[in-house]
């Protein structure tokens, strides 16, 4: 391959990334530009800029989506859950990994495997239904919680062995019990892992759509993704609001992306790798 | 050191307790369940064997093609995502100015719900007010304007290239990880060799990528015989039903009060994936050790 082949073979490659890029960021830009014009404007869904800035389309959308409760929802839910699962998934995982009898191998065994298993809704709405969680926010709460034991001990589990056991050891010497052993000298350490189980966690329970759909039928508990469902049936037609209304829903999340793109890309690997 | 006093049983017992109550319980009374005639219209629950699953096995009902289309759908959408994922992958890992501004675009409709994903492109695709024909209307192709989730030709594909839309960046990221840790010396042996792009695929990358593609069959496998969220904003399982998957097909069971029906789906779904994942588990193990 000559210079000039190479140069070619380059600008090629750079044009087909652009194209690329470009596809993905075109829906992106339709959905925000679009979400400041006025409903006639909008009908096009062309990606000119608007004639002016209508900001009030947002509020509308606040407003008209119930917003604001969902909002609520949507971060009680996930940060509730998140901070009991990481929590209760690190304790399991600590044992499970530390203390490997049989029993415990057979355990992690069992709870990996509902990475992959999918869950019978239909029969789990009967479950909640008898222990009165149906309909509830604290019955959401330790479901998300159970759903994300498997990933969660999964992760952590590897990460355990990364620490050495020695640190136990001084720590029992020093006359620590095991909760303080844990909560004082293991937890610390396990940050790394814990970040991002915690920011792959939320994001899963922020983005989640199916859970509530089967067992929250009030509305006035709906997470944000059942909110912007019901919105867009309603208000068939008005994009500028059904527009507005997901640029509210996905900013919390990518807000979330942005702080901690570090940690989740490289949490996503690493389970990955790990596998 | 005792152990059991270093490390006790009960530090488990609520993350275990949680999932064996919300997870495991659902799916063995489901399959309880699957064997009754369980439904909204009468109190009385009763045990009927396997008629529910006759039913769903006979060629009467649509419910085979349901779990026909969820193989189909995890077969191609995994196969759209994956091959144009690994050229991609080798693509933004060649110095190409800008790829990590290129990784992070493709990256980030992964971080976003697969509902919001199904609401924009139903807004895209929209057969009078959508981008996608109003582009085409402008450049005068009007003949390719189509209704694409209506359109029994086009809503497999458009199905799938929604789904590759948003989870191809995923998959790159991953095997972009992969490739880096393929040591350099291998290429610059195949250069010297004479190699071309493909033998040098062919016979260092895929091979070497080897962990990276199991494990992107693994999430695609699961996701793909799991999937719900994708299909039931963009078409609901239509026209008529000719998109519905497994738990498309769940969801209409419970609302229309057939519960006995789609517990048995759900179990159908649940012993297979519960075989699936056996084995792959086994295997991982395997491999650790073998590492």
């Amino acid at each position: 391959m000559n210079f000039n082949q190479r140069i070619a073979y380059k600008i090629i490659k750079q044009i087909i990334a652009c194209i690329l890029s470009g596809i993905v960021i075109i829906p992106f830009l339709v959905i925000l530009v679009n979400s400041f014009k006025t409903e006639s404007e909008a009908a096009l869904m062309d990606l000119s800029l608007p004639n002016s800035f209508r900001w009030e389309n947002y509020s509308v959308a606040i407003e008209r989506g119930k917003l604001i409760t969902s909002f609520f929802n949507s971060s009680l839910y996930s940060v509730t859950s998140t901070i009991i699962s990481v929590i209760i998934n690190a304790m399991a995982a600590f044992v499970l990994s530390r203390r490997r009898t049989r029993l415990n191998q057979f355990l992690y065994f069992f709870m990996i495997l509902g990475i992959m298993l999918p869950t019978n809704y239909i029969a789990l709405i009967k479950v909640m239904q008898i222990l009165h969680l149906l309909n509830t926010r604290i019955g959401i709460i330790l479901l998300y919680t159970a759903i994300n034991v498997p990933f969660g001990t999964f992760i952590l589990y590897g990460f355990v062995e990364t620490i050495p056991r020695e640190l136990d050891e001084a720590g029992v010497i020093d006359g620590a019990n095991p909760i303080q052993l844990f909560f004082r000298i293991v937890f610390p350490l396990l940050k790394p892992a814990i970040v991002t189980v915690a920011l792959l966690t939320f994001m899963g329970i922020w983005n989640d759509f199916m859970l509530p759909l089967y067992v929250l039928n009030r509305a006035s508990h709906w997470p944000m993704t059942l909110a912007v469902y019901n919105f867009f049936g309603q208000y068939q037609s008005e994009w500028n609001l059904i527009f507005a209304d997901i640029v509210l829903t996905c900013l919390p999340v990518f807000v979330v992306y942005l702080l901690g793109q570090k940690w989740i890309v490289s949490g996503m690997i690493a389970g990955a790798i790990k596998g | 050191m005792k152990q059991e006093k270093v490390y006790p049983q009960y530090f488990t017992f609520v993350a275990l307790g949680l999932y064996i109550l919300l997870f495991i319980i659902p799916s063995v009374i489901g399959m309880y369940y699957s064997f009754t005639n369980w439904n909204r219209y009468s109190s009385e629950i009763k045990f009927i064997g396997l008629e529910n699953y006759r039913t769903i096995f006979s060629s009467g009902g649509n419910y085979i093609s349901y779990i026909y289309n969820t193989l189909k759908f995890t077969v191609i959408s995994n196969v759209v995502k994956i091959i144009p994922a690994l050229f991609l992958a080798i693509l933004l890992s060649e110095n190409l100015r800008g790829e990590n501004i290129h990784r992070a675009i493709l990256f980030f409709p992964a971080i976003l719900s697969y509902l919001v994903i199904g609401l924009i492109f139903r807004s895209i695709l929209h057969p009078q007010m959508g981008l996608i024909n109003n582009v085409l209307r402008v450049l005068g192709l009007d003949f390719m304007a189509k209704s694409w989730l209506v359109d029994p030709k086009w809503v497999w594909p458009s199905i799938y290239t929604v789904d590759a839309w948003r989870g191809v960046g995923y998959v790159m990221t991953i095997f972009i990880a992969g490739l880096h840790s393929i040591p350099k010396y291998y290429y610059e042996a195949a250069d010297i060799d004479g190699a071309g792009f493909f033998p040098k695929l062919i016979y260092i990358t895929i091979p070497m990528l080897k962990p990276a593609i199991t494990i992107n069959l693994v999430f695609g496998i699961t996701y793909g015989l799991r999937v719900f969220d994708i299909i039931f904003v963009l078409t609901n399982g239509g026209p008529g039903r000719m998109t519905e998957v497994i738990n498309t097909a769940v969801f209409k069971e419970f609302a229309l009060g057939t519960y006995g029906i789609g517990t048995a789906l759900s179990t159908i779904l649940f012993m297979f994936m519960g075989l699936i994942s056996i084995i792959l588990v086994r295997l991982m193990s395997r491999r650790e050790i073998g590492l």
